[in-house]
């Protein structure tokens, strides 16, 4: 299980927050269209941060 | 023995490596076949998601013009009289509204009630009835891109490749998720080996990039292929519930003389008071029938503006004969729209869909690298290379 979540933890929330942002939207407006855009915004930052910035 | 020898000692069983070579292939040709067109797709895809704002910044749709009085309502009739007037030669085939900005009705004209393509998309001020703009067909940038991005301009054999493409993107994700696992194993999540040979952090940032945008390329994937699926839909419905609206009046004479637009938008009105009109198809229309109107309504909350109803109206009297909701496999096309779009949450959620693509566009390439410059390795000596810390080249 520990090596299981070693690979797969940070994947898992990274899908599941996507998944969050891409429906809620769909919902509501206003304060939906932001909650959406925060929660997509987290796998781009992941990206980017561990991808790029950090050294 | 073999497999030993190759480094798969982390793998308690052979199976393990045999099942991880049957998904590493999966995922090997799948990708292969499909990345050329996805790169187009993604790369087309980036100004699309723009398309709104490029039109208004290239002049080709206007913004309604400001004005004092901003409740009055134009006579329909008179707007379509005057489209007619302009293009006497063409015949108006929809209407089309827009109910984010309900100053404004288009109309789309062709050369026959029945023909594919358009000769003319005219904007009009709904409270004054003034023509505004026309907007260019098959010209200028913004329709490479979408064409392009929708058919290669190889028509429905070229959307319906594309879609097929779509699906082998799906296959390749999710393979692509099977072989991340044994990749990891010894290294941390977000681990870029940037002070190795380069491949090394090509590859890190492919499996990175690759596993944290899978969600979002999984479903834009998904929605582009329910998406491809558009005439085929719509074909569904028309040879079934539309043929069957259409069979009581197969034998009445066909209309003689002018109809009325603006008592067919009314009495759709009438019958939907709580939705507003999407669009509506002239009578003869492949989307009506040769003796009605059929209007297609769409709710005001965010997801039932999503989901069509149709008034059906007599074009004769004005009168409504019924109205229906539109079947499931036309409800799922109208949700994987937005979806695929990105177009459902402000200009925020525009500049996330732009970032993700371009995301998506470096595991594209990286992949095709990767590729490249290891073809004539084996899966098990990548596998050696690739999943040890200490054993990089």
């Amino acid at each position: 299980m520990k090596k299981f979540l070693h690979v797969w933890l940070m994947p898992t929330l990274a899908g599941a927050v996507s998944l969050i942002g891409l429906l809620v939207a769909l919902f509501g407006d206003g304060f939906a269209d932001l909650f959406s855009i925060a929660m997509l915004a987290v796998p781009a930052a992941l990206c980017l941060w561990h991808g790029y910035i950090r050294r | 023995m073999t497999l030993r020898c190759y480094g798969l000692l982390h793998y308690r069983r052979i199976d393990d490596a045999m099942n991880f070579r049957a998904w590493y292939e999966v995922h090997k040709w799948t990708s292969l076949i499909c990345t050329i067109f996805m790169l187009m797709l993604c790369i087309t895809g980036l100004p699309l998601i723009f398309s709104h704002e490029i039109d208004h910044w290239l002049g080709n749709s206007v913004e309604p013009p400001a004005l004092a009085e901003n409740n009055a309502r134009a006579d329909i009739d008179a707007i379509v009289a005057d489209a007619q007037r302009r293009r006497p030669q063409d015949v108006l085939q929809f209407l089309v509204a827009e109910p984010d900005e309900p100053e404004l009705l288009y109309v789309r004209m062709a050369e026959k009630i029945t023909s594919p393509d358009l000769t003319a998309f005219y904007t009009y001020d709904t409270r004054t009835g003034e023509f505004l703009s026309e907007y260019p067909i098959n010209q200028g940038f913004m329709n490479l891109m979408l064409r392009l991005h929708v058919d290669m301009f190889a028509g429905l054999p070229g959307t319906l490749f594309l879609g097929f493409m779509g699906l082998l993107l799906v296959v390749s994700l999710v393979s692509g998720a099977v072989v991340y696992g044994p990749y990891m194993k010894k290294l941390k999540f977000g681990t870029v080996r940037r002070d190795r040979v380069r491949r090394l952090k090509w590859l890190d940032q492919h499996n990175l990039l690759g596993i944290v945008t899978l969600v979002w390329f999984f479903v834009v994937g998904l929605t582009g292929v329910i998406n491809a699926l558009n005439m085929p839909i719509f074909a569904q419905w028309q040879a079934t519930e539309l043929a069957e609206l259409a069979k009581p009046f197969k034998d009445q004479a066909p209309i003689q003389g002018p109809v009325s637009t603006a008592g067919a938008v009314k009495a759709a009105q009438e019958a939907q008071p709580d939705m507003r009109l999407s669009f509506m198809a002239y009578p003869g229309n492949d989307f009506s029938t040769p003796h009605h109107f059929m209007a297609f309504m769409q709710g005001t909350s965010p997801i039932s503006s999503r989901l069509l109803s149709i008034v059906m109206i007599d074009a004769r009297t004005s009168e409504v004969v019924t109205t229906r909701e539109m079947p499931w496999y036309v409800s799922a096309l109208m949700l994987s729209q937005p979806l695929h779009f990105g177009d459902y949450g402000g200009m925020g959620l525009k500049i996330i869909w732009l970032l993700l693509d371009l995301l998506t566009i470096v595991v594209l390439v990286t992949g095709l690298i990767l590729w490249w410059k290891r073809r004539a390795l084996t899966v098990e000596q990548r596998l050696r290379l690739m999943s040890e810390p200490e054993g990089a080249r």
